[in-house]
């Protein structure tokens, strides 16, 4: 996982409260075998729609995505997280998030800030009026700035720090390898293996 | 401190504890099949990680590998295969393929291969790991971002679970399998009432059946929710490891014998919930709905949801009737069935194919079924061959198939189609398991064979005797 503080890029205003992640990505996509790639399954439904945002070339490179409430609901299926990533997002802002989403997202990466609805509404008008202005998401200091707008986010200090760290669940259990081959060290001699007999 | 089963095994395995953090567990030995592992791999891929220990992991071909002669004919679960089979040969992990006399259903392989043992943690991106926990082993399910953790760094950061203790005294009747009693026990605590336990099966019924039987019975403690269920250890466990492929050997056998003795819940320790059967008032069980939960003995009729006190109950009841083309009151023994599926992780062991066996010995399957007879493994098939139950399958009109998970899941050709009912061995009965539109119920090997005689569902104590 990459280490996370700064993060300035072209902001997507999808004006949708109760994203859930069969819309994020549908089911009928589950069944790739790599952890990339998902990102022609993002909002699939929607991009056959010529008027939806990521149909316009000013915002279809974005990678700050600024949704409505309650982004993540539903199936607590990873490649969610997964599909948002492959496509280029680091970031979305919502003023709230779906519990399951937000944990899978901190374990991949992705910064899920939370900041007040009218906050976003201000962030919406805002890219709204400019396609493909850009957004600076300042982790370190929790503010979001964008032209004139200065917002503050939440995010967990525990999630914060992983972060910032650049730490998946994996890279922070491995800051106690030490610990695991001394364990491993303790195993009887006769604990099985799976190498053929 | 007084432990339970589950605490002691949880205990051995804590390589690190820290404050407000959750428990690092060390992993004895982690399963992988094709269908949760292909993102895990790519993750190690990405961050150029190595499997931590390749020989603490064992992969089988199972979900997608057809029943019948031939190559796979699905793209989407020949990708799945082969990527399997890249995968284990890039990180260097054993994987038993299908045509390799160790393949078969991952819950299988593994007790029979002697590496399930007791004490053990054990895991697998796939919830019916609870099964190796027959052998006290803490055994559970993971999801794949898991599973790319335990590849990684053979642990799992985890918090504590809770402990069930589910009591069966007494003789179990003539006819009631282990199969029933766990049918019985989902039906009495509920899909959701091992939510956040580990269960620990105990009492002299439980005490009394072989290890295969208590397979079965761990198998289905997901079923009520649980994470995982548990047997202490004793002589039967230690007689049906001794002499396997990866038991310990020699001295290293009495060695983890005395260690293994140690695996019981102390006297004087507590659980945090307790449930008590009478074995003797249990009889065969069948399920009428799309959950496990929902069951009834074979003797019963089909339940009326009005009479049900729980609105939530009554109105998932109808809409389970609705599903299964069922009416309130009609005798269970009444209901007919298309197809009877014998296999599966909870009963496709070499035990289940022999009671089969038993009831199908000069009788016939039913004109208007068919039957699937389908081995849990390679080495399941090879015996039942050996001891002649190929040959009565075949001539009662079953079909004998290749191992694999079947129809269990129908992610393979073998599907019911929609309306289709059938008897069966599995572990599930939600909407389109067996295929979309396919309506299951939920039943023991014993029923299982009967039912395909009589044509509706049976015990063997429905059948005339069979003519000398």
């Amino acid at each position: 996982m990459d280490a996370f503080s700064t993060h300035t890029g072209i902001g997507v205003p999808l004006r949708r409260s109760n994203v859930d992640t069969d819309q994020i990505i549908p089911a009928e996509y589950l069944k790739r075998v790599t952890k990339s790639g998902f990102e022609d399954g993002l909002f699939a439904a929607w991009r056959g729609d010529e008027t939806f945002v990521l149909n316009n070339p000013a915002y279809a490179a974005g990678s700050v995505l600024v949704a409505g409430p309650d982004f993540g609901t539903g199936s607590s299926r990873e490649h969610a997280v997964w599909a948002l990533m492959n496509y280029g997002f680091r970031v979305v802002i919502s003023s709230r998030f779906a519990d399951i989403f937000r944990g899978n997202s901190g374990k991949q990466g992705l910064l899920t800030a939370q900041c007040s609805q009218d906050d976003v509404e201000l962030l919406w008008k805002y890219l709204e009026n400019a396609p493909g202005a850009s957004i600076t998401v300042d982790l370190r200091e929790r503010v979001i700035t964008a032209g004139e707008i200065v917002a503050t986010f939440e995010v967990d200090d525990y999630t914060r720090w992983r972060l910032l760290e650049g730490l998946d669940d994996i890279s922070l259990t491995l800051r106690h390898e030490g610990d695991i081959t001394a364990f491993e060290g303790t195993r009887p001699g006769w604990a099985a293996t799976t190498t053929p007999a | 401190m007084a432990k339970t089963l589950a605490e002691k095994v949880w205990d051995a395995h804590v390589v690190r504890r820290g404050e407000g953090e959750p428990d690092l567990l060390y992993i004895d030995l982690h399963l992988l099949h094709e269908v949760t592992s292909p993102q895990a791999f790519d993750g190690l891929r990405l961050a150029g990680r190595p499997v931590r220990r390749p020989e603490l992991t064992l992969a089988t071909e199972d979900h997608n590998v057809p029943t019948t002669e031939g190559p796979i004919t699905d793209p989407v679960s020949r990708t799945q295969v082969e990527t399997l089979r890249r995968n284990c040969e890039e990180f260097g992990v054993t994987l038993y393929p299908m045509g390799d006399a160790e393949q078969g259903i991952v819950h299988v392989v593994g007790p029979q291969l002697g590496l399930t043992q007791p004490g053990m943690t054990i895991v697998c991106g796939d919830s019916h790991t609870s099964t190796h926990g027959a052998f006290g082993a803490l055994a559970f399910g993971i999801g794949t971002s898991e599973v790319e953790h335990v590849l990684a760094t053979q642990t799992l950061p985890l918090k504590p679970f809770k402990t069930m203790a589910v009591t069966v005294d007494g003789e179990l009747p003539a006819g009631v399998s282990a199969k029933d009693v766990v049918l019985a026990v989902i039906a009495k605590i509920g899909t959701g009432g091992g939510q956040g336990y580990v269960i620990e099966y105990r009492g002299s019924a439980i005490r009394a059946l072989s290890m295969e039987a208590r397979m079965t019975i761990c198998n289905m403690s997901i079923e009520a929710g649980a994470r995982a269920g548990m047997i202490a250890p004793d002589e039967i466990t230690f007689e049906y490891l001794r002499g396997r492929d990866h038991a310990p050997a020699g001295q290293d056998w009495d060695q983890a014998v005395e260690s293994w003795r140690g695996l019981t819940t102390d006297a004087d320790a507590t659980f945090d919930a307790e449930v008590v059967m009478d074995a003797a008032s249990l009889s065969p069980f069948v399920t009428w709905g799309t959950n496990p939960g929902q069951g009834a003995p074979l003797s019963a009729a089909v339940p009326d949801p009005e009479q049900m006190a729980d609105d939530n109950e009554k109105a998932a009841a109808q809409r389970a009737l609705e599903y299964m083309g069922l009416t309130a009151g009609t005798p269970l023994r009444e209901v007919a069935v298309d197809t009877v599926f014998v296999g599966s992780c909870t009963n496709g062991r070499i035990e289940d194919l022999r009671t089969v066996a038993e009831v199908l010995k000069g009788r016939h399957v039913a004109e208007s079924v068919r039957m699937l007879v389908v081995p849990g493994s390679a080495r399941v098939r090879l015996q039942a061959e050996a001891e002649g139950l190929g040959e009565v399958f075949e001539a009662a009109g079953a079909q004998w198939r290749l191992p694999g998970c079947s129809m269990c899941l129908a992610m393979n050709p073998d599907k019911l189609v929609p309306t289709e009912r059938s008897a069966s061995t599995s572990n599930r009965n939600f909407e389109g398991r067996q295929g979309p539109g396919g309506r299951t119920h939920l039943v023991s090997p014993e029923v299982a064979a009967a039912t395909a005689v009589r044509g509706t569902l049976s015990s063997p104590a429905d059948l005339a005797p069979v003519e000398a």
